[in-house]
Protein backbone atom coordinates (compact mmCIF):
# COMPACT_ATOMS: atom_id res chain seq x y z
CA UNK A 1 0.00 0.00 0.00
CA UNK A 2 1.47 3.52 -0.62
CA UNK A 3 2.76 5.33 2.09
CA UNK A 4 3.30 2.87 4.02
CA UNK A 5 5.68 2.14 6.97
CA UNK A 6 8.31 -1.16 6.98
CA UNK A 7 8.86 -2.62 10.12
CA UNK A 8 10.40 -6.24 11.04
CA UNK A 9 9.76 -8.47 13.45
CA UNK A 10 10.18 -9.64 16.26
CA UNK A 11 8.88 -6.18 17.93
CA UNK A 12 10.21 -3.84 21.18
CA UNK A 13 8.23 -2.01 22.93
CA UNK A 14 9.95 1.22 21.35
CA UNK A 15 8.32 0.23 17.75
CA UNK A 16 5.21 -0.68 19.21
CA UNK A 17 4.96 2.68 20.66
CA UNK A 18 5.84 4.59 17.52
CA UNK A 19 3.15 2.89 15.72
CA UNK A 20 -0.55 4.54 15.67
CA UNK A 21 -4.22 3.72 14.84
CA UNK A 22 -4.45 4.12 10.77
CA UNK A 23 -0.64 3.76 10.01
CA UNK A 24 -0.26 1.46 6.83
CA UNK A 25 2.26 -0.42 7.69
CA UNK A 26 4.53 -3.25 5.51
CA UNK A 27 5.44 -6.31 7.95
CA UNK A 28 8.07 -8.34 7.36
CA UNK A 29 9.90 -10.91 9.10
CA UNK A 30 8.62 -14.18 10.90
CA UNK A 31 5.46 -14.38 12.58
CA UNK A 32 3.22 -17.20 14.14
CA UNK A 33 -0.15 -18.58 12.49
CA UNK A 34 -2.46 -19.57 15.13
CA UNK A 35 -6.72 -19.55 15.42
CA UNK A 36 -9.01 -21.13 17.93
CA UNK A 37 -8.23 -24.51 18.61
CA UNK A 38 -4.46 -23.60 19.23
CA UNK A 39 -5.08 -20.81 21.21
CA UNK A 40 -7.34 -23.30 23.36
CA UNK A 41 -4.11 -25.73 23.53
CA UNK A 42 -1.79 -22.70 24.30
CA UNK A 43 -3.70 -21.67 27.19
CA UNK A 44 -3.57 -25.37 28.54
CA UNK A 45 -0.04 -25.15 28.38
CA UNK A 46 0.73 -22.31 29.96
CA UNK A 47 -1.79 -23.47 32.62
CA UNK A 48 -0.08 -27.02 33.12
CA UNK A 49 3.01 -24.56 33.37
CA UNK A 50 5.14 -26.08 30.46
CA UNK A 51 6.51 -24.14 27.86
CA UNK A 52 5.17 -22.55 24.66
CA UNK A 53 6.21 -24.50 21.01
CA UNK A 54 6.97 -21.43 20.16
CA UNK A 55 9.17 -18.12 21.79
CA UNK A 56 6.82 -15.88 22.09
CA UNK A 57 8.44 -12.73 23.31
CA UNK A 58 8.29 -9.78 21.04
CA UNK A 59 6.46 -12.64 18.15
CA UNK A 60 3.67 -11.74 16.21
CA UNK A 61 0.73 -14.03 16.34
CA UNK A 62 -1.16 -14.13 12.68
CA UNK A 63 -4.79 -15.21 13.02
CA UNK A 64 -4.83 -17.63 10.25
CA UNK A 65 -5.59 -20.84 8.83
CA UNK A 66 -4.55 -21.29 5.04
CA UNK A 67 -5.64 -23.73 2.58
CA UNK A 68 -3.96 -26.85 1.66
CA UNK A 69 -0.43 -25.87 -0.34
CA UNK A 70 -0.12 -27.44 -3.72
CA UNK A 71 3.03 -29.08 -4.70
CA UNK A 72 5.42 -26.95 -5.93
CA UNK A 73 4.41 -24.04 -3.41
CA UNK A 74 5.28 -22.47 -0.33
CA UNK A 75 1.81 -21.97 0.99
CA UNK A 76 -1.78 -22.15 -0.30
CA UNK A 77 -4.08 -19.50 0.05
CA UNK A 78 -3.46 -17.15 3.58
CA UNK A 79 -5.43 -14.25 4.75
CA UNK A 80 -6.93 -13.10 8.76
CA UNK A 81 -9.62 -15.02 10.24
CA UNK A 82 -12.10 -12.95 12.24
CA UNK A 83 -9.97 -12.06 15.99
CA UNK A 84 -12.29 -11.57 18.38
CA UNK A 85 -12.83 -15.31 18.60
CA UNK A 86 -8.94 -14.93 20.03
CA UNK A 87 -9.80 -12.23 22.49
CA UNK A 88 -10.48 -14.86 25.62
CA UNK A 89 -6.36 -16.15 24.91
CA UNK A 90 -5.17 -12.75 23.65
CA UNK A 91 -4.28 -10.66 27.03
CA UNK A 92 -2.55 -14.01 27.96
CA UNK A 93 -0.17 -14.10 25.49
CA UNK A 94 0.47 -10.05 25.60
CA UNK A 95 1.44 -10.94 29.13
CA UNK A 96 3.99 -13.73 27.93
CA UNK A 97 5.41 -11.25 25.74
CA UNK A 98 3.12 -11.15 22.74
CA UNK A 99 3.52 -7.82 21.14
CA UNK A 100 1.13 -7.81 17.69
CA UNK A 101 -1.32 -9.42 16.20
CA UNK A 102 -2.80 -9.88 12.91
CA UNK A 103 -6.52 -10.48 11.95
CA UNK A 104 -9.48 -8.93 11.08
CA UNK A 105 -12.95 -7.16 12.89
CA UNK A 106 -13.01 -5.83 16.43
CA UNK A 107 -11.48 -6.39 19.85
CA UNK A 108 -12.68 -6.58 23.34
CA UNK A 109 -12.30 -3.77 25.92
CA UNK A 110 -10.17 -6.15 27.51
CA UNK A 111 -7.64 -6.98 24.39
CA UNK A 112 -7.54 -3.58 23.97
CA UNK A 113 -6.59 -2.51 27.81
CA UNK A 114 -4.01 -5.52 27.56
CA UNK A 115 -2.69 -3.63 24.76
CA UNK A 116 -1.73 -0.48 26.50
CA UNK A 117 -0.43 -2.30 29.22
CA UNK A 118 1.79 -4.80 27.65
CA UNK A 119 2.72 -2.13 24.73
CA UNK A 120 1.42 -4.50 22.15
CA UNK A 121 -0.50 -3.59 18.91
CA UNK A 122 -3.16 -4.87 17.11
CA UNK A 123 -2.95 -4.39 13.11
CA UNK A 124 -5.85 -5.02 10.53
CA UNK A 125 -4.74 -7.10 7.45
CA UNK A 126 -7.21 -7.23 4.57
CA UNK A 127 -9.42 -10.42 4.95
CA UNK A 128 -10.93 -11.95 1.49
CA UNK A 129 -7.71 -11.70 -0.43
CA UNK A 130 -5.63 -14.47 0.40
CA UNK A 131 -4.50 -15.69 -2.63
CA UNK A 132 -2.37 -12.26 -3.25
CA UNK A 133 -1.55 -12.49 0.46
CA UNK A 134 -0.25 -15.72 -0.18
CA UNK A 135 2.79 -14.00 -2.23
CA UNK A 136 4.64 -12.27 1.23
CA UNK A 137 4.91 -15.39 2.52
CA UNK A 138 8.70 -16.54 1.46
CA UNK A 139 8.48 -19.92 3.93
CA UNK A 140 6.00 -21.88 6.02
CA UNK A 141 7.02 -24.44 8.86
CA UNK A 142 4.95 -26.41 10.87
CA UNK A 143 5.64 -25.45 14.40
CA UNK A 144 3.02 -27.38 16.42
CA UNK A 145 -0.81 -29.02 16.34
CA UNK A 146 -0.26 -30.77 12.92
CA UNK A 147 -3.74 -32.81 14.14
CA UNK A 148 -5.55 -29.64 13.85
CA UNK A 149 -4.42 -29.33 10.34
CA UNK A 150 -5.82 -25.85 8.80
CA UNK A 151 -5.39 -25.05 12.50
CA UNK A 152 -2.18 -25.74 13.06
CA UNK A 153 0.81 -23.56 14.16
CA UNK A 154 2.99 -22.30 11.50
CA UNK A 155 5.90 -20.25 11.42
CA UNK A 156 5.87 -17.99 8.39
CA UNK A 157 8.51 -15.88 7.32
CA UNK A 158 6.93 -13.17 5.54
CA UNK A 159 8.14 -9.89 3.12
CA UNK A 160 6.25 -6.51 3.44
CA UNK A 161 2.55 -7.86 4.06
CA UNK A 162 0.45 -4.95 3.71
CA UNK A 163 -1.62 -4.34 7.45
CA UNK A 164 -2.98 -1.23 9.11
CA UNK A 165 -2.69 -0.46 12.72
CA UNK A 166 -6.06 -0.95 14.32
CA UNK A 167 -5.30 -0.80 17.71
CA UNK A 168 -2.81 0.94 19.27
CA UNK A 169 -0.86 1.33 22.89
CA UNK A 170 -2.44 4.59 23.28
CA UNK A 171 -5.66 3.24 23.23
CA UNK A 172 -6.85 4.29 20.15
CA UNK A 173 -9.47 2.13 17.92
CA UNK A 174 -9.21 2.79 14.32
CA UNK A 175 -12.69 1.48 13.57
CA UNK A 176 -14.66 3.34 16.32
CA UNK A 177 -12.35 6.62 14.82
CA UNK A 178 -13.76 5.65 11.53
CA UNK A 179 -17.47 5.68 12.48
CA UNK A 180 -16.70 8.75 14.56
CA UNK A 181 -15.71 10.78 11.52
CA UNK A 182 -19.06 9.97 9.12
CA UNK B 1 -46.83 -34.62 -16.57
CA UNK B 2 -44.25 -35.62 -19.13
CA UNK B 3 -42.49 -38.89 -19.08
CA UNK B 4 -39.92 -39.58 -16.61
CA UNK B 5 -35.97 -38.79 -17.66
CA UNK B 6 -33.31 -40.65 -15.87
CA UNK B 7 -30.00 -38.47 -14.73
CA UNK B 8 -26.88 -40.23 -13.93
CA UNK B 9 -25.74 -39.18 -9.99
CA UNK B 10 -22.41 -39.27 -11.40
CA UNK B 11 -23.53 -36.26 -13.45
CA UNK B 12 -24.45 -34.50 -10.86
CA UNK B 13 -21.48 -35.52 -8.94
CA UNK B 14 -19.39 -33.99 -11.57
CA UNK B 15 -21.51 -31.14 -12.05
CA UNK B 16 -21.55 -30.24 -8.66
CA UNK B 17 -17.65 -30.64 -8.38
CA UNK B 18 -17.12 -28.46 -11.15
CA UNK B 19 -19.34 -25.51 -9.61
CA UNK B 20 -17.26 -25.32 -6.26
CA UNK B 21 -14.01 -25.37 -8.34
CA UNK B 22 -15.19 -22.34 -10.20
CA UNK B 23 -16.44 -20.58 -7.31
CA UNK B 24 -14.23 -21.07 -4.80
CA UNK B 25 -11.01 -19.65 -7.41
CA UNK B 26 -13.43 -17.62 -10.46
CA UNK B 27 -15.33 -14.41 -8.67
CA UNK B 28 -18.61 -13.62 -10.70
CA UNK B 29 -18.61 -10.79 -13.18
CA UNK B 30 -21.17 -9.14 -11.13
CA UNK B 31 -18.79 -8.80 -8.10
CA UNK B 32 -16.14 -7.44 -9.87
CA UNK B 33 -18.47 -5.24 -11.62
CA UNK B 34 -19.54 -4.25 -8.12
CA UNK B 35 -16.28 -3.51 -6.54
CA UNK B 36 -14.94 -1.47 -9.80
CA UNK B 37 -18.12 0.72 -9.07
CA UNK B 38 -16.87 0.69 -5.49
CA UNK B 39 -13.54 1.71 -6.12
CA UNK B 40 -14.92 4.33 -8.67
CA UNK B 41 -17.13 6.46 -5.96
CA UNK B 42 -15.18 5.32 -2.24
CA UNK B 43 -13.81 8.82 -1.01
CA UNK B 44 -11.67 7.14 1.48
CA UNK B 45 -7.83 6.18 -0.29
CA UNK B 46 -7.04 3.75 2.00
CA UNK B 47 -10.57 2.29 1.71
CA UNK B 48 -10.18 2.50 -2.60
CA UNK B 49 -6.55 0.58 -2.04
CA UNK B 50 -8.08 -2.17 -0.21
CA UNK B 51 -10.49 -1.88 -2.97
CA UNK B 52 -8.24 -2.20 -5.32
CA UNK B 53 -6.50 -5.29 -3.51
CA UNK B 54 -9.35 -7.61 -3.67
CA UNK B 55 -9.86 -6.80 -7.60
CA UNK B 56 -6.27 -7.75 -7.71
CA UNK B 57 -6.81 -10.83 -5.77
CA UNK B 58 -9.71 -11.69 -7.56
CA UNK B 59 -7.79 -11.83 -11.02
CA UNK B 60 -4.70 -13.69 -9.21
CA UNK B 61 -6.66 -16.00 -7.71
CA UNK B 62 -8.23 -16.69 -11.48
CA UNK B 63 -4.82 -16.71 -12.70
CA UNK B 64 -3.61 -19.39 -10.48
CA UNK B 65 -6.84 -21.61 -9.94
CA UNK B 66 -5.90 -20.25 -6.23
CA UNK B 67 -8.94 -20.06 -3.57
CA UNK B 68 -9.95 -16.43 -3.84
CA UNK B 69 -10.19 -16.54 0.12
CA UNK B 70 -8.54 -19.66 2.23
CA UNK B 71 -12.14 -19.88 3.82
CA UNK B 72 -13.50 -21.93 1.08
CA UNK B 73 -16.85 -22.16 3.08
CA UNK B 74 -19.33 -24.66 4.18
CA UNK B 75 -20.49 -26.27 0.77
CA UNK B 76 -24.01 -24.93 0.79
CA UNK B 77 -26.40 -26.59 -2.04
CA UNK B 78 -29.61 -25.45 -3.62
CA UNK B 79 -31.46 -28.17 -5.39
CA UNK B 80 -34.67 -27.63 -7.49
CA UNK B 81 -35.52 -31.06 -8.72
CA UNK B 82 -38.01 -31.41 -11.61
CA UNK B 83 -40.61 -34.17 -10.21
CA UNK B 84 -40.17 -35.95 -13.60
CA UNK B 85 -36.74 -36.60 -12.93
CA UNK B 86 -35.90 -39.82 -11.58
CA UNK B 87 -31.94 -40.22 -10.17
CA UNK B 88 -30.11 -42.82 -11.47
CA UNK B 89 -27.13 -45.32 -9.70
CA UNK B 90 -27.19 -43.22 -6.42
CA UNK B 91 -28.73 -41.24 -3.75
CA UNK B 92 -29.05 -37.67 -4.67
CA UNK B 93 -28.15 -36.32 -1.52
CA UNK B 94 -24.54 -38.57 -1.68
CA UNK B 95 -23.92 -37.56 -5.13
CA UNK B 96 -23.89 -34.02 -3.76
CA UNK B 97 -21.77 -34.63 -0.98
CA UNK B 98 -19.18 -36.86 -3.51
CA UNK B 99 -18.92 -34.11 -5.93
CA UNK B 100 -18.06 -31.51 -2.65
CA UNK B 101 -15.36 -33.92 -1.71
CA UNK B 102 -14.10 -34.79 -5.07
CA UNK B 103 -13.72 -30.43 -5.01
CA UNK B 104 -12.11 -29.46 -1.65
CA UNK B 105 -10.02 -32.47 -2.25
CA UNK B 106 -8.64 -31.67 -6.09
CA UNK B 107 -8.94 -27.91 -5.62
CA UNK B 108 -6.62 -28.03 -2.19
CA UNK B 109 -9.68 -26.27 -0.38
CA UNK B 110 -9.68 -25.66 3.16
CA UNK B 111 -11.77 -28.12 5.05
CA UNK B 112 -13.41 -26.32 7.43
CA UNK B 113 -16.49 -28.17 8.36
CA UNK B 114 -15.77 -30.23 12.06
CA UNK B 115 -17.84 -31.97 15.14
CA UNK B 116 -19.57 -29.04 16.77
CA UNK B 117 -18.12 -30.30 20.22
CA UNK B 118 -15.02 -31.89 19.89
CA UNK B 119 -14.09 -29.82 17.05
CA UNK B 120 -12.94 -32.68 15.23
CA UNK B 121 -12.56 -31.98 11.73
CA UNK B 122 -14.49 -34.32 9.34
CA UNK B 123 -11.55 -34.23 6.85
CA UNK B 124 -12.97 -33.40 3.55
CA UNK B 125 -15.79 -30.56 3.83
CA UNK B 126 -18.46 -32.55 4.15
CA UNK B 127 -21.66 -32.81 4.86
CA UNK B 128 -22.57 -29.76 3.00
CA UNK B 129 -25.96 -28.13 3.48
CA UNK B 130 -28.37 -29.58 1.08
CA UNK B 131 -31.94 -27.93 0.53
CA UNK B 132 -33.91 -29.76 -1.90
CA UNK B 133 -36.88 -27.99 -3.51
CA UNK B 134 -39.53 -29.58 -5.86
CA UNK B 135 -40.37 -28.06 -9.36
CA UNK B 136 -42.48 -29.01 -12.61
CA UNK B 137 -40.08 -30.53 -15.56
CA UNK B 138 -37.38 -32.68 -15.94
CA UNK B 139 -34.39 -31.03 -15.30
CA UNK B 140 -32.49 -30.40 -11.95
CA UNK B 141 -31.23 -27.08 -11.22
CA UNK B 142 -28.05 -26.53 -8.90
CA UNK B 143 -26.82 -23.45 -7.22
CA UNK B 144 -23.61 -23.79 -5.25
CA UNK B 145 -22.61 -21.39 -2.68
CA UNK B 146 -19.00 -21.70 -0.37
CA UNK B 147 -20.22 -20.02 2.62
CA UNK B 148 -17.66 -18.31 4.87
CA UNK B 149 -17.92 -18.80 8.63
CA UNK B 150 -16.72 -15.11 9.64
CA UNK B 151 -19.42 -13.37 7.68
CA UNK B 152 -22.25 -16.35 8.87
CA UNK B 153 -21.11 -15.42 12.30
CA UNK B 154 -22.51 -12.05 12.03
CA UNK B 155 -25.92 -13.43 10.75
CA UNK B 156 -28.79 -13.47 12.97
CA UNK B 157 -32.80 -14.05 12.71
CA UNK B 158 -35.18 -11.90 15.17
CA UNK B 159 -39.32 -12.20 15.84
CA UNK B 160 -39.88 -8.41 15.11
CA UNK B 161 -43.58 -6.85 16.37
CA UNK B 162 -45.84 -7.47 13.63
CA UNK B 163 -46.46 -3.39 14.04
CA UNK B 164 -42.92 -2.93 13.63
CA UNK B 165 -43.36 -2.05 9.88
CA UNK B 166 -40.88 -0.81 7.27
CA UNK B 167 -39.23 1.33 9.35
CA UNK B 168 -38.91 -1.19 12.34
CA UNK B 169 -37.57 -3.57 9.84
CA UNK B 170 -34.94 -1.15 7.99
CA UNK B 171 -33.89 -0.08 11.72
CA UNK B 172 -33.20 -3.58 12.80
CA UNK B 173 -31.21 -4.99 9.48
CA UNK B 174 -29.20 -1.28 9.77
CA UNK B 175 -28.55 -1.56 13.66
CA UNK B 176 -27.51 -5.86 12.72
CA UNK B 177 -24.93 -4.69 10.06
CA UNK B 178 -23.53 -2.14 12.06
CA UNK B 179 -23.14 -4.39 14.80
CA UNK B 180 -21.29 -6.51 12.56
CA UNK B 181 -18.86 -3.93 11.89
CA UNK B 182 -15.45 -4.63 10.43
CA UNK B 183 -15.81 -8.66 11.01
CA UNK B 184 -17.54 -9.98 8.21
CA UNK B 185 -15.00 -8.36 6.13
CA UNK B 186 -16.88 -5.37 4.41
CA UNK B 187 -17.82 -4.33 2.01
CA UNK B 188 -20.95 -6.88 2.30
CA UNK B 189 -23.84 -8.11 0.56
CA UNK B 190 -26.83 -8.07 3.20
CA UNK B 191 -29.66 -10.61 2.57
CA UNK B 192 -32.60 -9.89 4.11
CA UNK B 193 -35.66 -12.46 4.63
CA UNK B 194 -38.85 -11.22 5.54
CA UNK B 195 -41.45 -13.69 6.79
CA UNK B 196 -42.25 -17.04 6.08
CA UNK B 197 -41.95 -19.52 9.74
CA UNK B 198 -38.51 -18.49 11.39
CA UNK B 199 -36.49 -21.23 9.60
CA UNK B 200 -38.35 -20.14 5.81
CA UNK B 201 -36.81 -16.64 6.69
CA UNK B 202 -33.71 -17.75 7.12
CA UNK B 203 -33.60 -19.11 3.85
CA UNK B 204 -34.96 -16.29 2.29
CA UNK B 205 -32.25 -14.97 3.48
CA UNK B 206 -29.81 -16.93 2.18
CA UNK B 207 -31.55 -16.93 -1.28
CA UNK B 208 -31.28 -13.32 -1.07
CA UNK B 209 -27.82 -13.45 -1.37
CA UNK B 210 -27.89 -15.93 -4.86
CA UNK B 211 -29.33 -12.59 -6.99
CA UNK B 212 -26.66 -11.32 -9.25
CA UNK B 213 -25.23 -7.94 -7.90
CA UNK B 214 -26.60 -4.97 -9.79
CA UNK B 215 -29.82 -6.77 -10.28
CA UNK B 216 -33.17 -4.66 -9.15
CA UNK B 217 -35.66 -6.32 -6.98
CA UNK B 218 -38.08 -7.55 -9.63
CA UNK B 219 -40.55 -8.92 -7.47
CA UNK B 220 -41.69 -6.27 -5.36
CA UNK B 221 -41.13 -2.31 -5.66
CA UNK B 222 -41.58 -2.00 -1.91
CA UNK B 223 -38.63 -4.03 -1.57
CA UNK B 224 -36.52 -2.48 -4.12
CA UNK B 225 -37.30 1.04 -2.15
CA UNK B 226 -36.32 -1.06 1.44
CA UNK B 227 -33.31 -2.50 -0.17
CA UNK B 228 -31.85 0.44 -1.36
CA UNK B 229 -32.75 2.79 2.40
CA UNK B 230 -30.84 0.19 4.06
CA UNK B 231 -27.88 0.14 1.25
CA UNK B 232 -27.90 4.33 2.18
CA UNK B 233 -28.09 3.81 5.57
CA UNK B 234 -25.40 1.38 5.56
CA UNK B 235 -23.01 3.35 3.71
CA UNK B 236 -23.53 6.39 5.72
CA UNK B 237 -21.86 4.64 8.93
CA UNK B 238 -18.76 5.26 7.96
CA UNK B 239 -16.93 2.17 8.66
CA UNK B 240 -15.88 1.56 4.51
CA UNK B 241 -13.95 -1.21 2.99
CA UNK B 242 -13.13 -3.80 5.92
CA UNK B 243 -13.96 -1.26 8.19
CA UNK B 244 -10.88 0.99 8.02
CA UNK B 245 -13.40 3.89 7.19
CA UNK B 246 -14.83 5.01 4.00
CA UNK B 247 -18.02 5.03 1.96
CA UNK B 248 -18.50 1.83 0.65
CA UNK B 249 -19.23 -0.57 3.45
CA UNK B 250 -21.84 -2.46 1.64
CA UNK B 251 -22.28 -3.44 -1.82
CA UNK B 252 -25.46 -4.39 -1.77
CA UNK B 253 -28.64 -5.24 0.23
CA UNK B 254 -31.27 -7.70 -1.18
CA UNK B 255 -34.75 -8.79 0.88
CA UNK B 256 -37.10 -11.52 -0.19
CA UNK B 257 -40.49 -11.42 1.45
CA UNK B 258 -43.15 -14.28 1.92
CA UNK B 259 -46.37 -14.03 4.03
CA UNK B 260 -46.07 -14.79 7.62
CA UNK B 261 -48.18 -15.48 10.63
CA UNK B 262 -50.35 -12.30 12.11
CA UNK B 263 -48.88 -12.43 15.23
CA UNK B 264 -45.13 -12.50 13.65
CA UNK B 265 -42.28 -11.05 12.01
CA UNK B 266 -39.67 -12.69 11.22
CA UNK B 267 -36.47 -10.69 10.02
CA UNK B 268 -33.48 -12.40 9.29
CA UNK B 269 -30.23 -11.03 8.49
CA UNK B 270 -27.50 -13.11 6.73
CA UNK B 271 -24.43 -11.58 5.91
CA UNK B 272 -22.25 -12.39 2.61
CA UNK B 273 -18.47 -10.97 2.63
CA UNK B 274 -17.31 -9.21 -0.63
CA UNK B 275 -15.96 -12.48 -1.58
CA UNK B 276 -19.56 -13.46 -2.62
CA UNK B 277 -19.36 -16.94 -4.41
CA UNK B 278 -22.06 -18.92 -5.86
CA UNK B 279 -22.56 -20.37 -9.31
CA UNK B 280 -25.48 -22.45 -10.67
CA UNK B 281 -26.31 -24.61 -14.00
CA UNK B 282 -29.04 -26.73 -14.86
CA UNK B 283 -28.61 -30.08 -16.22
Amino acid sequence: MQNSRSIKTPLTDDLCASLHAGDMVLLSGEVFTARDAAHRRLQETLQRGEALPFDVRGAVIFYAGPSPTRPGRIIGSIGPTTSYRMDPFAPLLMEQGMKGMIGKGKRSAEVVAAMQRYKAVYFGAIGGIAALTARCVRSADLVAYADLGPEAILRLELVDLPVVVVNDTQGRDLYEEALKRS
Amino acid sequence: MGPIREIDSKLITETVKRLFLEANTCLGADVIEALQISLAREESALGRQVLARMLENAAVAKEESAPICQDTGLAVVFVELGQDVHVAGGLLNAAIEEGVRQAYGEGFFRKSVCDPLSRANTGDNTPAVIHVEIAAGDRIRLTVMPKGGGSENMSSVTMLLPTAGNEGIRRHVVESVLKAGPNPCPPVIVGVGIGGSIEESLILAKKALLRPLGQKNGRDDRLNDLEQDILADVNRMGGGPQGFGGSVSALAVHVEMKPCHIASLPVAVNIQCHVARHRETII
